[in-house]
């Protein structure tokens, strides 16, 4: 007899949705979060004395609404601040480009420009609602064709044929090239083809010239194919997400234990039984579910010598690089940027001046150095949602990069002038800003990787290229959220369909464990 | 025409001088990136030399790895497939080692040499996959291959030659025993290993050592009529002891690039290796699978009529194909025509009679022999001095 049907390692949103559906279901779930706090990347904290902020991801733009219904999170304090926000590019001279919905406007886009944009969401909606074929369900495997499989194939090759031959063939060249390619052959206007460009690489350690960033961007964009036209932001900054996610698994009958680390994955013959925790305590359960990404997973908690080799080269082989940072500041008013108009910082806003731009702030990537010039994804959350800092001050919060986790000479060293660089970009377009940061946070891929645990400070839990998504994500022959180890499962980001609070992983993972029967 | 694949300069083993020296007819081959020879001076003679008196073959061409340190023990026992807490100091396993799909990258013998110390000796270079195996272990791997010379010295009288160079006492040691030795202020180690099926040892110096011990071996050996011997007299003798080679028998599982090539332990006639009472193995779970769902092939030895050795022949039974000769060859002590086979199952029950298809070249005519043939129980060649302890003096 053992304690839980599910032992699920992390409330990390995808470890929260899993709980929620293995307890809709019935089962007996624990949930293990070392944090005190439950949403993993879905999270606020206090960063300065009365200031609030998103502390990893800050907008919404791709939460599965199948899973936000399922789980009734409005009903669990889910509450958004402001929905469809716009994205504006910003212009050191104060032309800005607007985005809303399939409408580019000002920044010098030209009619040609305005009329491209529209076709080309057009078609990128096309090719995202296809992928979300595939992101809806368990990827389906090459070889053992199961009837789910064949469903699945089914319905990517029906989705395929619908595409009609151009769009068809077009995105098999274009998912193999370069967002950089894609830009440059679409649109004339530098500021819209680096503000989509920056989509394509933002969470990755990738430059518009890499290849993958095609896929990348379709990743992002599928938010628009599940409702989200433009970033939401959450009232009370993420973790209202993570602690919404925790009402629900809670509702369910799921049991959710913080401060509480896992040790061990424990391990007998070929079977999983449970896990140690740090304090020495054991507990077993049918099945574990570790929402941890893969690396930790196998190599830290299982540890590579309880498995066979060729697993734990793969596993090992995983990679996980990022060069994302995030930077929140204090502001103790809100800062002027130029031409912008006030109403307007309440908008996404972005720092991506053309694609030569972002790949020269790629660059130093690519030799463990920093940008000297970063790009970046701003929010002003305190706009919509003043309660995030004092009265009649602000907050900022910003995904910039590139830095990398283990810079030449370390973070202590490169800590402070990074976050010079990044206040001197911020000051080319609101020149007052440095006057009013009264507090300041620089959280290194190191720090998202510690904070987080997030191997590499990679929020995909594993980089999301061709060779590591679907059917080999998160390698092959465990890509079905099982691991070839009976009793483990994984329902995190590093798993099908990756990262950015989508929860679909955590969902998936759920409906396999119940489709094999794992917990009858 | 078949253009040399790679042109690689080979290298000299620590002993290329006193090989060269005897190496009459010049006939050298590559064996792992070493010159060494395929005959000395007549492949038959040769081979008489490992089943009558003293055989000397150098052996330092294979790979030697060391592996220490706490985790070693258990290191062992997750890379290969039988139990190696079995293995006593001073004691050697031959073993064969799988990827995660159970399929035999290689075989191999290990000598333990102390609580935590033990030395692989692998026909392939595996420093990749020791050190991919060696993740999540508190161990280190050293690859001593350079650093080791070794002869195999095989045959009824190798133990007297032996003794007679100063190994005393040697005839106790008993079969997958070693020992050490002083041997010109350093020390010598010698193992009652080999690969021929007979008598013999195996023994190990340092490269500085290699000579001098060449010169003492064969002057104390001059009596018992020792000679060198090269690959070909050795694969004969492999062959009519019933043993296997990698890159021959069987594809080295992560080298194979067709699907479905590689073959499994037991697909090889080695199931006494794998040890599926241990809790992990590389290759357990599919091995558990294997064993439950059945093999594809089934390793066969095969007594063939006449005397035309069934290289690379068909197998057949009636119409059909059935199987593949992998290693074959007149085996003169057993006077026996070999061969090796992999057989699809469910054939290849012993006393099974197929035919052997044999193709032979003869002034450029090509010649289809139809051979029958018998799957027989085990090595045709098994003498009782191999394992007697003391060694029959002689």
């Amino acid at each position: 007899m053992t304690d839980f049907d599910a032992i699920i390692i992390g409330a990390g949103h995808n470890g929260l949705v899993c709980a929620s559906y293995l307890a809709k279901a019935g089962k007996k779930v624990l949930v293990l979060e070392s944090r005190a706090v439950p949403g993993g990347c879905a999270a606020t904290h206090e960063f300065a004395p009365g200031f609030n902020v998103s502390s990893c991801a800050q907008w919404l733009y791709q939460l599965s609404p199948k899973v936000v219904s399922d789980l009734k999170l409005p009903q669990h304090g889910l509450v958004y601040a402001a929905e469809g926000l716009a994205t504006i590019a910003l212009d050191d001279t104060g032309d800005h480009l607007h985005l809303q919905g399939d409408s580019a406007s000002g920044g010098g886009v030209s009619i040609e420009d305005q009329k491209a944009y529209a076709l080309f969401r057009k078609k990128m909606r096309k090719y995202a609602k296809l992928m979300k074929t595939a992101y809806d369900t368990r990827p389906p495997k090459l070889v053992e064709h199961d009837l789910h499989d064949k469903m699945t194939f089914a319905k990517l090759g029906l989705g395929m044929k619908l595409l009609g031959k151009d769009d068809m063939s077009d995105l098999m060249r274009l998912i193999l090239i370069n967002i950089f390619d894609v830009m440059k052959e679409t649109f004339q206007s530098p500021k819209l083809q680096a503000a989509l460009a920056l989509d394509a690489v933002i969470g990755t350690p990738m430059g518009p010239r890499s290849p993958n960033t095609v896929f990348t961007y379709l990743h992002r964009f599928m938010g628009e194919v599940l409702g989200f036209e433009g970033a939401t932001q959450v009232k009370g900054g993420m973790g209202t997400l993570g602690v919404a996610l925790s009402n629900a698994a809670t509702d369910l009958g799921a049991v959710v234990r913080y401060d509480t680390s896992v040790a061990s994955i424990d391990k007998t013959h070929d079977r999983v039984t449970g896990v140690t925790l740090t304090s020495g305590e054991q507990l077993t359960a049918k099945l574990i579910v570790s929402s941890a990404d893969p690396k930790t997973t196998f190599k830290s908690l299982l540890g590579y010598q309880h498995m066979e080799t060729g697993l734990a080269r793969r596993i090992e082989q995983i990679r996980f690089k990022s060069g994302t940072v995030k930077v929140h500041l204090a502001l103790s008013g809100l800062p002027t940027f130029t031409g912008l108009d006030p109403s307007a910082l309440g908008q996404r806003l972005v720092i991506a001046p053309s694609l030569n731009a972002l790949e020269s702030a790629f660059n130093p990537l690519k030799y463990d150095e920093s940008s000297e010039r970063p790009v970046m994804d701003i929010s002003i959350p305190t706009i919509h949602d003043p309660s995030l800092a004092p009265n009649g001050q602000h907050v900022l919060s910003a995904i910039v990069q590139y830095a990398p986790l283990n810079p030449k000479g370390g973070w202590e060293a490169l800590r402070a002038p990074f976050m010079t660089a990044v206040i001197a970009e911020l000051t080319r377009y609101a020149p007052d800003i440095a006057s009013l940061i009264t507090a300041q946070e620089l959280l290194t891929p190191a720090d998202l990787a510690d904070t987080f645990g997030m191997t590499g400070g990679n929020w995909h839990h594993g980089e999301l290229t061709m060779d590591q998504v679907l059917m080999t994500r998160p390698a092959t022959g465990i890509s079905q959220y099982q691991t070839g180890i009976d009793g483990l499962y994984l329902c995190g980001a590093g798993s099908h369909p990756g990262g950015g609070l989508m929860g679909l992983a955590g969902k998936n993972s759920a409906q396999e464990i119940i489709r094999q029967g794992e917990l009858a | 025409m078949n253009l040399p694949s790679r042109a690689t300069m080979l290298l000299e083993t620590p002993f290329h001088s006193r090989v060269a020296e005897r190496c009459e007819i010049n006939d050298w081959g590559n064996w792992m990136g070493y010159t060494t020879p395929n005959a000395f001076f007549d492949v038959e003679l040769e081979y008489f030399s490992i089943r009558s008196t003293t055989g000397v073959f150098d052996l330092s061409p294979m790979n030697k790895y060391r592996i220490q340190g706490p985790d070693a023990e258990a290191y062992l026992n997750r890379m290969a497939t039988r139990n190696i807490s079995k293995i006593g100091i001073n004691r050697v396993g031959y073993t064969v080692w799988c990827n995660d799909a159970g399929m035999v990258m290689d075989d191999g013998t290990i000598f333990r040499l102390g609580e935590s110390d033990y030395r692989l000796c692998s026909y392939q270079r595996a420093i990749d996959w020791l050190l991919w195996c060696a993740m999540g272990f508190d161990v280190t791997i050293t690859d001593e291959t350079e650093d080791l010379a070794a002869l195999a010295v095989q045959g009824p009288t190798s133990c007297t030659s032996l003794t007679e160079m100063g190994l005393t006492d040697l005839n106790t040691l008993k079969p997958f025993g070693m020992r050490t030795y002083d041997f010109e202020g350093e020390k010598l180690m010698v193992s009652r290993t080999g690969f021929t099926g007979d008598l013999g040892y195996e023994v190990w110096v340092s490269p500085e050592k290699a000579e001098t011990l060449w010169d003492q071996l064969f002057d104390a050996g001059k009596e018992y009529l020792i000679k060198p011997f090269g690959s070909y007299a050795l694969d004969i003798a492999r062959i009519e002891t019933g043993f296997i080679q990698a890159g021959v028998d069987f594809v080295p599982a992560e080298e194979m690039v067709r699907p479905g090539r590689a073959r499994s332990p037991f697909e090889l006639g080695l199931s006494w290796l794998v040890d599926l009472e241990k809790p992990l193995f590389n290759g357990r779970t599919a091995l558990l699978k294997e064993k439950a769902n059945g093999s594809r092939y089934r390793f066969a030895i095969l007594n063939v009529d006449g005397n035309k050795p069934a290289e690379h022949s068909f197998i057949m039974k009636g119409d059909r194909q059935i199987g593949t000769v992998t290693s074959a060859a007149w085996c003169p002590t057993a006077k026996s025509n070999i061969a090796f086979a992999q057989l699809e199952m469910p054939e290849g029950a012993i006393g099974s009679e197929y035919v052997a298809e044999i193709y032979y070249q003869r002034e450029l005519h090509w010649t289809r022999l139809l051979a029958p043939c018998k799957v027989i129980d085990g090595p045709i060649f098994n003498p009782k001095r191999r394992r007697k302890t003391p060694a029959i003096p002689h």
